[in-house]
């Protein structure tokens, strides 16, 4: 291991240095590993834009031999992808990736060759302007049964919650979010019981809605993946398996998966060939803190731990991701400017490592936060160009007990940045007289054909 | 009025589906002006907020709630935790988790009674100081009736400001009790900005784990009422008493019974 040392200051590994450089935030405090004050940050960053990315590939932040993770990143990079970018130092890729010549085609390129801790390092010496201009230079575009990444477009996770699954109550929040225009990334339900009976039951509930409208879009619902799996051998109508994870192979032990899981609940779920465009079918969340909160940090930063979720993430084809940025509290992420900051660094890391990023943008009511950040950061990350958001009935997820994104943010979105919902979507949007050509929401009358989605009692 | 006026469009466009609002609490059909929030709806939500916000930054009076507790015949304690204040509360959890060294002195120096108590109840702020103040006293008042009954040696009720759930671990070792409970103010939601939670634990020492507590949430009157609640903290304590065990081997039965 190397010792680094910058104005009077000594940082022991890269590890010590990735974290004393990290944005200051409340998880890192408590996990003991962030700098002590402003200049130290500012110098763990000086000297961090010294450090060659080929460095990376030499020192491991956790080791080979004990996590899986870091197993799976050393493995899968690949040299040739890592060339243009092989000479510089951390420093020097910030300016290269700022470069007008430096395009979506670029960056495509270049993802296979880069590995989390980069990717990290660099947004540690990024302004959030650098993170969204980057960032909105990236394309990722996947498939299931429609189109979503595509430039100009934004997709919505209908979220249609209820605290004891009720199927009226879910149904009433489906509508609701259909007649608003929104359900395109997917309609994705927390349930509030995991269990095999209880996943079988919403997930037929939506295949049937979905076939019964011809909607194209997919369902998932997000039990655990041992849950879901035990439902497809039931002969489930899954669309999309869903789980969280984390980026070290402890942490995602404390979520009672690893790797050869997640490839069987991919195969298994291909196997079900139920995609009509494409055949990404893994849906993942993820969010800074997790690490820490299951005590399997191994005294690495939140954020570069998070980008290493990525790499989990990104081996799965997944059709969805997305950082649940706001979630698990202040402990991690403190106020409305550490979770807009997150924000930025997760959907950069996503995008800039190849996957589907999009955002759940959110908070709890123990934050130091409101709608106004959560409007900041929404605005942000669309103009960075994120997949897509949640859709809640008016931000209030009543199961899970937080604020999200609500219907009506993704018309001021799509107001704002002229941004249309996946083009097979608004093709179903416009022909069921949901919203027009220009992409307004029309007036519903009493007799529309979605109004049967739900009985009357 | 002339006829010849085209009349005035709406500001807001409402959802004909508000009905089916009886079947959820969620936030339907809020109606839209173009395609945002209508104002009414807008200001309702932040009414919403603001409550939980205040849940949250609540002044917690402990001598106060300690005071109502004592009209119940309990002999109280009041603690603070080691978080110094509520920024630093929130933040740092695992300073919610132990006591402040003038707290730790006050129940070392407890010297109990003959016999060694089975039962320390600790009621704490936690993230809802309103909940604290609002749930608790009634709480109590339907619970230690019940405990008295079965004849449970209790230890002075510990009042603890900026406390974490974990906090029953050092009280409950300290005050030498078999069984601790804890309640708590529980993170408000929306609609809820004054849910209580419970919480026991079997065998209360420092690095238990969660997977080692039952926990009784919501606890409030829209939610689960108080006298339900005291029944089933009951049922727990009583099953954790007999079987000397808690957390996930300890399930609540009752309904298949």
């Amino acid at each position: 291991m190397t010792a680094y040392h910058a104005a009077g200051y000594t940082f022991h590994s890269l590890k010590e240095l990735l974290a004393k450089a990290t944005p200051a935030r409340s998880g890192d405090y408590l996990a003991g590993v962030a700098a002590e004050n402003d200049r130290e940050r500012v110098a763990a960053q000086l000297v961090l834009a010294d450090v060659p990315l080929a460095r990376f590939l030499e020192e491991q932040l956790i080791p080979y031999e004990s996590d899986e993770v870091t197993r799976l990143i050393v493995d899968s990079h690949d040299a040739d992808a890592f060339a243009p970018v092989a000479d510089l130092t951390v420093g020097d890729f910030r300016n290269w990736l700022l470069r007008y010549e430096t395009d979506a085609g670029t960056l495509a390129e270049l993802s296979p060759g880069l590995t989390p801790e980069m990717v990290a390092a660099v947004s540690k010496i990024m302004r959030n302007q650098d993170l969204i201009l980057v960032a909105s230079k990236c394309r990722v575009v996947t498939r299931f049964r429609n189109t979503l990444g595509q430039w100009g477009r934004l997709a919505i996770r209908l979220q249609p919650n209820h605290p004891t699954d009720d199927p009226a109550g879910i149904g009433a929040s489906i509508l609701d979010g259909l007649l608003y225009g929104c359900g395109d990334a997917v309609i994705g339900i927390n349930p509030a019981t995991d269990s095999v009976d209880a996943v079988i039951r919403l997930v037929t509930m939506l295949d049937e809605l979905i076939q019964r409208y011809q909607i194209p879009t997919q369902s998932c619902i997000l039990a655990h993946v041992t849950t879901q799996m035990a439902a497809i051998e039931r002969g489930a109508p899954i669309d999309l398996t869903f789980q969280s994870i984390a980026g070290t192979e402890a942490a995602n032990a404390s979520f009672g998966v690893n790797l050869n899981l997640l490839d069987e609940a991919l195969h298994a779920t291909r196997a079900l060939n139920r995609g009509t465009v494409g055949d990404n079918v893994m849906y993942f969340e993820t969010g800074q803190g997790s690490c820490l909160s299951a005590e399997a940090h191994h005294g690495v930063d939140q954020q570069t731990l998070e980008a290493r979720a990525y790499a989990v993430a990104r081996r799965f084809e997944p059709l969805l991701v997305n950082t649940v940025v706001g979630f698990i509290g202040p402990e991690y992420l403190y106020d409305g400017k550490q979770i807009i900051r997150a924000g930025l660094e997760d959907h950069f890391c996503g995008k800039l490592l190849g996957l589907p990023m999009g955002c759940d943008v959110c908070y709890t009511n123990h934050a130091e936060a409101d709608q106004d950040d959560m409007d900041n950061l929404l605005t942000l990350l669309a103009a960075a160009g994120c997949n897509y958001f949640m859709g809640v009935p008016g931000a209030d997820d009543v199961m899970l007990n937080y604020q999200s994104t609500s219907f009506h943010d993704s018309h001021y979105l799509r107001q704002l940045f002229d941004l249309r919902p996946a083009p097979e979507f608004e093709e179903w949007l416009e022909s069921m007289h949901v919203v027009n050509e220009e992409n307004h929401l029309l007036p519903i009358g009493e007799q529309h054909k979605l109004l049967g989605v739900v009985e009357p009692h | 009025m002339s006829a010849n006026l085209p009349a005035k469009p709406a500001p807001v466009t409402l959802d004909p589906w508000s009905p089916l609002r009886a079947g959820t609490g969620a936030r339907i059909a809020l109606g839209r002006a173009g395609g945002s929030l209508p104002t009414h709806e807008w200001l309702d939500f932040k009414s919403a907020h603001a409550a939980a916000r205040d849940a949250v930054h609540n002044v917690f009076s402990a001598d106060e709630l300690a005071g109502e507790i004592a009209k119940l015949g309990m002999q109280t304690l009041v603690v603070g935790s080691a978080a110094p204040d509520r920024a630093t509360f929130l933040q740092r959890p695992d300073l919610g988790r132990r006591l402040d060294p003038p707290s730790q002195q006050l129940l070392e120096a407890f010297v109990p009674p003959t016999e060694r108590p089975e039962l320390a109840i600790v009621v704490s702020d936690g993230l809802s100081a309103l909940a604290a103040h609002t749930q608790a006293a009634p709480l109590l008042a339907e619970l230690l009736p019940k405990l008295s009954n079965d004849g449970w040696r209790l230890a002075p009720i510990v009042v603890a400001r900026f406390g974490r759930v974990a906090l029953q671990d050092q009280v409950g070792s300290l005050l030498g009790a078999r069984v601790s409970l804890t309640l708590i103010g529980e993170r408000p939601g929306l609609g809820s900005p004054d849910s209580l939670g419970a919480y026991l634990v079997y065998d209360p020492k420092p690095g238990n784990t969660d997977a080692q507590r039952n926990c009784v949430s919501n606890i409030r009157p829209e939610g689960l009422p108080i006298r339900a609640a005291a029944e089933t903290i009951h049922y727990l304590l009583t099953e954790a008493r007999h079987r000397q065990l808690s957390g996930v081997q300890l399930k609540d039965q009752r309904v298949l019974a």
